[in-house]
C-alpha cells in the first residue's frame, strides 16, 4: 500500500469521475455528503438570524403579529406546503432510482421535483404581486397589470415609505400622520421579516432548482451509476434543507 | 511641560471601589506576565543547544500539572468575577433616594434639564456627596455617557432610557465624554461635570441664563425678576398633561377610560395578558409613545399613540410629572 | 535528494510557454499550494492597505486640536483600517494562506476535498476586497468596522452599503475554507493518521473551521438587514421605525466575537508547531492543547454579551457573560502554560520562527490578561469603548495573530518556495516588531485607563504624550513590518537551497520535497507515529552535535 503511487491508484478501480484528490470513490462521496452536511448546518444558522430577530420582534409586538398574519393569505401558502413535501418525496424517489440504476425514473422523478419547483415559485410570486399590487392601488394582481380599478385597494403591506396597514374596519388609519407610524412600525416589522424570511427562501430555491437542472442534464447524459450518484444524493439533500425551512417559516409566518 | 496624568482623578465613590478591585487585576497580572516571562527567559537560555545541561528523560505530560495550572487559574478568575460582580450590582442599582437629573444625547451634544426646570448643554453640575441618578435618552444613534473620573459609563440609546447612578465625592471639573461612535464630530461630543459642594450646587441651580434648547432654539432665560429658572420640569409636564388632554381619560381620582395614575410610578401594575410590569421610566415611556404595547387589566387598549407629537424634551417633562404624583400619593 | 538545486518539478514550476499561459495557470489552478500562494499576495496586499490607514490615524493622533485632517477622513481612515484589517486580513490570513498550503500536506493527502471550491473561495474574496476598495475610493465609510445600527442603517452618508456587500461577500469565502477544511480533515487523512496522531495546527483549524461555517451566517444576515434597512427605510434596528438597535449588536458579536477565536486559534497552532520544532522535543500536554482549542470555539459562542455590559443590557445578562468569560481565560492559560513546559529539557534554538513564537507567548499573556480585566463587569463599565480595549485587542490580533503569521510564514517558506531567508535579518525583524510593537501599544492600555475614548479625532491635550510615544512605536513597527517583506523577496532568487526538511522537523509536510510537487506526495505516506514524535534523546543529541559558529 505505501509503495502504490498517485498514478497507479488512479490507473485502476474506478472511473472517471474519481477526483484526483480523492484515493478511493467512497472516500469521495463521504466527502461530498459530509460537505454537503456542514454547509446545511451553515444555511441553517443563516435563517437563525431572521428566526432570532423573529423571536425578538414577536415578543416586543404580539398584537401586530396576530393581525398581521391574518392578512397573509394563508390558503396559497398552504397549497405551497403540499407542493413543496411532495416535491420532497419525489426528490427521495429520485435518489432511490439513482441507486438502484433506473434511468427512467431517475429523469421522471427529476422533471416532477422540477415542475413542483417552479409551482411552488409561481404560486408565491402570485402571492408577493398580490401585495405589490395592492400598494399600486389595485386589488389584485390581474387588475393591476391591466391598469383597471387602481383605487380599489387601501392597505400596501410592502415595508417603505407607502407602508399601510389597513385598521379593523378594513379602511385606513390614515390622518393621525406620526402616530400612524408608531402603531404601525410592528405590522411593518412583520412583513418586513416575511418578506425577507420567504424572499430568501425563494433565493435558495431557484438556486435548487438550477441545481436540479444540472443533474437532470447530468442523468440525461448518463453519468450516474449505482456506484456513483452522488450529486443526485447532495442535491436530494439541498432540495430537502429548502423544504424544511419552509415548514419552520409556514407556521411562524401564516399560522401565528 | 504639559500635566502629563498616569492615572485618573478618583472623584466618585465607585473610583476608589473600582480602582482596587483593578488593582488587584494588575497585582494578578504581574505575577504572570511579570514571572511566566522570566520562566521562559530562564528557559531558553539554560536549555540553549548551545548549552551542555542534563536533557535525558524528557516529559511530554503530566496530569497532576495539567490540573494544577487549569484550577489555579480557574480559582482566581472565580474571585475576581465575584468581586467584580458585587461591584457591577451595585453600580447598576441607583438607591431610592436620587437626585434625578434628565439627560438626552443627540448629534453631538449632551442635552441637560434638572428638576427645577434649570437646562445645560454639554456640562452636568452635580452636588458632592449626593447621589445622582441619570436618566437618559438619545434623539439620533447610541451614544455614551462617560465620565472617567467617576468610572461609570452608559450607552445612551434612542427609543428608550438607561439609568446610570454615580455620588460624586471630590469638587472638580472632570471630562464628560461620549464614548460611543457616533458620527462625524463624535470627538467634539465631550463636556464637563462640575461637582459642588451642596450650597454651591444650590446657588448655581437657582441662578437663571441663557440656554439652548434641546431642538435649538435659545431660551434666554427669564428676565431676573424673581429667582424662577424657568418652570420645574414637573410643573412643565403638568402643563402638557392638561394642554394634551390627558386628563380627560386618566382622572386623578380614578374611574377615566384609563387608569389614575396617581403613585404610579414604581407600583408593580398588572396587565390585561395577566403579566406584571414594574412601572419604572421605560414603562411610563412606552405607554405614552406605544399605549397598547402594555394595557393595564381592567382597561380597553383606547389611547392613541404620542409618537411624533412630543419631543424628548417634553416626554422627559411628562415622566417627571407623572413621577412627582408618586412622591404626593405617598 | 540534492541540496545544491530546487526540484525538477514543484508546484511552481510549469511547462507554460506563454506569459498568457503562465498566467492561466495560476488564475485556474485548483491546486491548495498555488491557492495558498494567490492569497498570500492578496492577504499582504490588503494588510499594507491597512496598515497605511493606520499610518493616517497615528500621525492625526499626535496633535490633540485634529488639525492633519477633517474629522470625516479620519473616521474614514480608522473605519478603513478596521474593515480591511478585520475582515480581509486578520480572518483570511492563517487558515486561507498557511492552512491552506498546509493542511493537505500536513494530513498526507493530494490536495483539499473540494479544490475548486477553493479557487472559488479566493474569487469571492477578490470581489468582496473589490466591494470594499470601490467603497474606500468613491468617499469610504464612516461607521466604524463594527457597523453599529441605527448610525449605520440610517444616519451615516457614506458607502456603507458597499463596504457590508463587500464584507457579506467575503464571509461567503471564509464558510467555503471552513467547509473545505472540516471535510478534508475527516475524510481525507492518510492512512494511520489518526485524530490523535493529528499536528496541533491541524487542531486549531479545525475549530476555526467550524466557528467559520456557524458564526460567518449569522453575521451575514445581520448585515443584510442594515442593507435592507438603509435602502427600504424600514425599522429593524432603528427605534425611531419600530426597530431595536441592541439587536443588531446581539447579531453582530454573535459572529465577531467567535471572529476573534477564528483569528487566535490557527495563530495558537501555528505556535506550538514552532515551539515543539526548535525544542526538539514533542510538545507537552498534547491532548489538552488540542481539546482547549475545541473548548475555546465552544465557550467562544457564548459570550458575546460581554461587548454590551454598557448597552443596556440587563444586569443578569451581563453578569453570565461575564463568568462565561472568566471560564475562556482558562483554555488559554492552558496553552501557555504547556508551551513553557515544552521548553524544559529541550534543545532550543533562536532561529527566527521560534523568536516569533517566543515574541507570541509574551504579547498573548499581556492581551489575555487585560482581557480578563475587560471581562470582569465593574472594571469594564469603565475601560469599554476607550483605548484600554483598543490595547487589549491590538495585543491579541497583532501580537497574537501576526505574530503568529509570520513566524509561520518564516518557519515554512522554505517549504513554499524552496529556499532559505537571511536568518540575521529575519531575527533583526523579529525585534524591531516586537519593540515596536509593544512602545505602540502598551501607551494605550495607560490612556484607556486614564479614559481615553477610542475613535477619538481631537482629545484632550494631556493625553498628548502617551499618544506621541504610542506614534513613535508605530514607526518603528512599520519599519518592522517592511524589512521582511524585502530580504523575503530577495530569498527568492539568492537564498540557499533549503531541502526537504532544513528544521529537522518532523510533520509529513517536511517528508516531501521543498516546493512540494503539484499532488504533494509521490507516494501516499502511511504514518505510523503521533505527532512531534521526537526520540527522547533528540534534544540531547541536538545539543551535543552543536560547536561554536552553528546557528544559535
Amino acid at each position: 500500500m505505501a509503495t502504490i503511487t498517485h498514478e497507479e491508484a488512479h490507473a485502476h478501480t474506478h472511473g472517471p469521475e474519481l477526483q484526483h484528490q480523492f484515493e478511493t470513490p467512497e472516500q469521495q462521496k463521504e466527502a461530498a455528503t459530509l460537505g454537503m452536511w456542514a454547509f446545511l448546518v451553515t444555511e441553517i444558522m443563516l435563517f437563525g438570524g431572521i428566526f432570532m430577530a423573529y423571536i425578538a420582534y414577536r415578543w416586543a409586538f404580539p398584537e401586530a403579529w396576530e393581525e398581521s398574519a391574518a392578512l397573509l393569505n394563508t390558503p396559497l401558502a398552504t397549497v405551497n406546503t403540499v407542493v413543496l413535501l411532495v416535491s420532497s418525496l419525489t426528490v427521495a424517489l429520485a435518489v432511490n432510482a439513482a441507486e438502484e440504476g433506473r434511468k427512467r425514473r431517475l429523469i421522471t422523478m427529476l422533471v416532477l421535483t422540477i415542475v413542483l419547483g417552479v409551482t411552488f415559485l409561481v404560486i408565491k410570486g402570485y402571492e408577493y404581486s398580490e401585495k405589490f399590487a395592492h400598494c399600486a392601488g389595485a386589488k389584485d394582481p390581474i387588475s393591476w397589470i391591466t391598469g383597471s380599478d387602481l383605487h380599489e385597494s387601501h392597505e400596501c403591506l410592502v415595508p417603505g415609505r407607502g407602508f399601510m396597514f389597513p385598521d379593523e374596519h378594513g379602511s385606513t388609519s390614515g390622518g393621525h400622520g406620526a402616530a400612524k407610524t408608531a402603531t404601525q412600525s410592528g405590522h411593518q416589522l412583520f412583513f418586513l421579516l416575511y418578506f425577507s424570511a420567504t424572499g430568501l427562501h425563494a433565493i435558495h430555491m431557484i438556486i435548487g432548482l438550477g441545481v436540479m437542472t444540472t443533474i437532470l442534464v447530468m442523468a440525461l447524459r448518463d453519468r450516474f451509476s449505482p456506484t456513483y450518484f452522488t450529486p443526485v444524493e447532495i442535491g436530494g439533500l439541498y432540495w430537502h434543507l429548502i423544504d424544511i425551512i419552509w415548514v419552520f417559516l409556514f407556521p411562524l409566518f401564516y399560522l401565528v | 511641560m504639559r500635566d502629563f496624568p498616569l492615572f485618573p482623578d478618583q472623584a466618585s465613590t465607585f473610583a476608589t471601589q473600582v480602582d482596587q478591585l483593578y488593582f488587584f487585576l494588575v497585582a494578578l497580572s504581574l505575577i504572570f506576565a511579570g514571572v511566566l516571562p522570566f520562566v521562559i527567559l530562564y528557559l531558553i537560555v539554560r536549555y540553549h543547544r548551545s548549552q551542555k545541561v542534563d536533557r535525558s528523560n524528557p516529559v511530554d505530560s503530566n496530569l497532576k500539572l495539567e490540573l494544577t495550572w487549569t484550577l489555579i487559574p480557574l480559582g482566581l478568575v472565580m474571585v475576581v468575577f465575584f468581586w467584580g460582580a458585587f461591584l457591577y450590582v451595585q453600580m447598576r442599582t441607583p438607591p431610592t433616594r436620587t437626585l434625578d437629573v434628565y439627560v438626552i444625547g443627540k448629534q453631538w451634544m449632551w442635552h441637560v434639564q434638572h428638576p427645577n426646570g434649570k437646562r445645560e448643554n454639554n456640562e452636568l453640575h452635580v452636588p458632592v456627596g449626593q447621589p445622582v441618578k441619570l436618566i437618559m435618552t438619545s434623539q439620533d444613534v447610541i451614544h455614551s455617557f462617560y465620565v472617567p473620573a467617576f468610572r461609570v459609563k452608559q450607552d445612551v440609546l434612542p427609543g428608550r432610557y438607561t439609568i446610570m447612578w454615580f455620588e460624586a465625592t471630590k469638587p472638580g471639573e472632570y471630562h464628560l465624554f461620549c464614548a460611543e461612535y457616533c458620527g462625524t464630530e463624535h470627538s467634539l461630543m465631550i463636556g464637563r461635570v462640575v461637582a459642588l459642594p451642596l450650597a454651591d450646587y444650590e446657588r448655581w441651580l437657582a441662578t437663571p441664563g441663557p440656554v439652548v434648547l434641546p431642538d435649538g432654539t435659545i431660551d434666554t432665560g427669564q428676565p431676573v425678576v424673581a429667582p424662577t429658572i424657568g418652570d420645574p420640569m414637573a410643573a412643565a409636564g403638568a402643563r402638557l398633561f392638561t394642554s394634551l388632554g390627558c386628563l380627560g381619560c386618566h382622572a386623578m381620582a380614578g374611574g377615566g377610560v384609563g387608569p389614575s395614575l396617581q403613585g404610579l410610578y414604581g407600583a408593580t401594575e398588572k396587565m390585561a395578558d395577566g403579566s406584571t410590569v414594574v412601572a419604572d421610566e421605560n414603562y411610563l415611556r412606552e405607554s405614552i409613545l406605544n399605549p397598547n404595547a402594555k394595557v393595564v387589566a381592567g382597561y380597553a387598549a383606547v389611547m392613541p399613540s404620542y409618537q411624533g407629537q412630543i419631543t424628548e424634551d417634553q416626554l422627559n417633562q411628562l415622566i417627571a410629572y407623572i413621577k412627582s404624583l408618586a412622591d404626593t400619593g405617598n | 535528494m540534492s541540496t545544491l538545486s530546487l526540484p525538477q518539478s514543484s508546484y511552481i514550476r510549469d511547462n507554460s510557454r506563454t506569459f498568457t499561459d503562465w498566467l492561466k495557470s495560476w488564475l485556474l489552478t485548483v491546486d491548495h499550494k498555488r491557492i495558498a500562494i494567490l492569497y498570500l499576495l492578496s492577504i499582504n496586499f490588503f494588510f499594507l492597505l491597512g496598515g497605511l490607514a493606520a499610518t493616517l490615524v497615528r500621525v492625526e493622533l499626535i496633535t490633540p486640536q485634529g488639525d492633519l485632517m477633517s474629522s470625516d477622513v479620519y473616521n474614514r481612515a480608522f473605519t478603513l483600517h478596521g474593515v480591511i484589517m478585520v475582515f480581509f486580513f486578520l480572518i483570511p490570513s492563517i487558515p486561507a494562506v498557511l492552512g491552506n498550503f498546509l493542511v493537505p500536506l500536513m494530513l498526507g493527502a493530494r490536495d483539499l476535498a473540494f479544490p475548486r471550491l477553493n479557487l472559488l473561495s479566493w474569487y469571492l474574496y477578490m470581489i468582496g476586497g473589490l466591494f470594499a476598495l470601490i467603497a474606500a475610493v468613491f468617499g469610504g465609510v464612516d461607521t466604524g468596522w463594527t457597523f453599529y445600527t441605527p448610525f449605520s442603517s440610517t444616519y451615516s452618508n457614506s458607502n456603507v452599503v458597499m463596504t457590508i456587500t463587500g464584507a457579506f461577500i467575503m464571509g461567503f469565502s471564509s464558510i467555503l475554507t471552513g467547509l473545505n477544511f472540516i471535510v478534508t480533515i475527516h475524510k481525507m487523512r492518510a492512512p494511520g493518521l489518526t485524530w490523535f496522531r493529528l499536528p496541533l495546527f491541524i487542531w486549531a483549524n479545525y475549530a476555526t473551521s467550524i466557528i467559520q461555517i456557524l458564526a460567518t451566517p449569522v453575521l451575514g444576515i445581520a448585515l443584510l438587514l442594515v442593507v435592507v434597512e438603509r435602502l427600504w427605510g424600514v425599522g429593524i434596528y432603528d427605534p425611531a421605525l419600530g426597530g431595536d438597535p441592541l439587536l443588531f449588536q446581539h447579531l453582530f458579536w454573535f459572529y465577531s466575537h467567535p471572529a476573534v477565536y477564528i483569528m487566535i486559534l490557527p495563530a495558537m497552532g501555528v505556535i506550538s508547531e514552532l515551539i515543539s520544532t526548535f525544542s526538539r522535543k514533542r510538545i507537552f500536554g498534547y491532548e489538552f492543547i488540542a481539546f482547549s482549542s475545541i473548548a475555546i470555539a465552544i465557550l467562544g459562542f457564548l459570550v458575546w454579551g460581554h461587548h454590551m455590559f454598557v448597552s443596556s443590557q440587563s444586569v443578569y445578562a451581563g453578569l453570565v457573560f461575564s463568568f462565561i468569560t472568566m471560564l475562556v481565560a482558562i483554555p488559554s492559560a492552558i496553552k501557555v502554560f504547556n508551551w513553557t513546559a515544552t521548553l524544559y529539557k529541550g534543545s532550543i534554538s533562536y532561529r527566527t520562527p521560534m523568536l516569533y513564537a517566543l515574541g507570541f507567548i509574551g504579547l498573548f499573556v499581556i492581551g489575555g490578561l487585560t482581557g480578563i480585566f475587560l471581562g470582569v463587569t465593574a472594571v469594564d463599565l469603565h475601560v469599554t469603548d476607550t483605548y484600554f480595549v483598543v490595547a487589549h485587542f491590538h495585543y491579541v490580533m497583532v501580537g497574537g495573530t501576526i505574530m503568529a503569521y509570520l513566524g509561520g510564514i518564516h518557519f515554512w517558506w522554505p517549504k513554499m518556495t524552496g529556499r532559505m531567508y537571511n536568518e540575521t535579518w529575519g531575527s533583526i525583524a523579529a525585534l524591531i516588531i516586537f519593540v515596536g510593537f509593544n512602545m505602540t501599544f502598551f501607551p494605550q492600555f495607560i490612556l484607556g485607563y486614564l479614559g481615553m475614548p477610542r475613535r477619538y479625532h481631537v482629545y484632550p491635550p494631556e493625553f498628548q504624550i502617551l499618544h506621541v510615544m504610542s506614534t513613535a512605536g508605530a514607526s518603528i513597527l512599520a519599519i518592522g513590518f517592511i524589512v521582511p517583506l524585502i530580504y523575503l523577496g530577495i530569498s527568492l532568487r539568492k537564498g540557499a537551497i533549503a531541502g526537504d526538511n532544513p528544521w529537522g522537523a518532523t510533520g509529513l509536510e517536511w517528508k516531501t520535497s521543498s516546493p512540494p510537487p503539484t499532488f504533494n506526495f509521490d507516494k501516499t505516506p502511511i504514518v505510523t507515529e503521533e505527532a512531534y514524535a521526537y526520540p527522547p534523546e533528540a534534544a540531547e543529541r541536538d545539543a551535543a552535535a552543536w560547536r561554536p559558529g552553528s546557528p544559535l
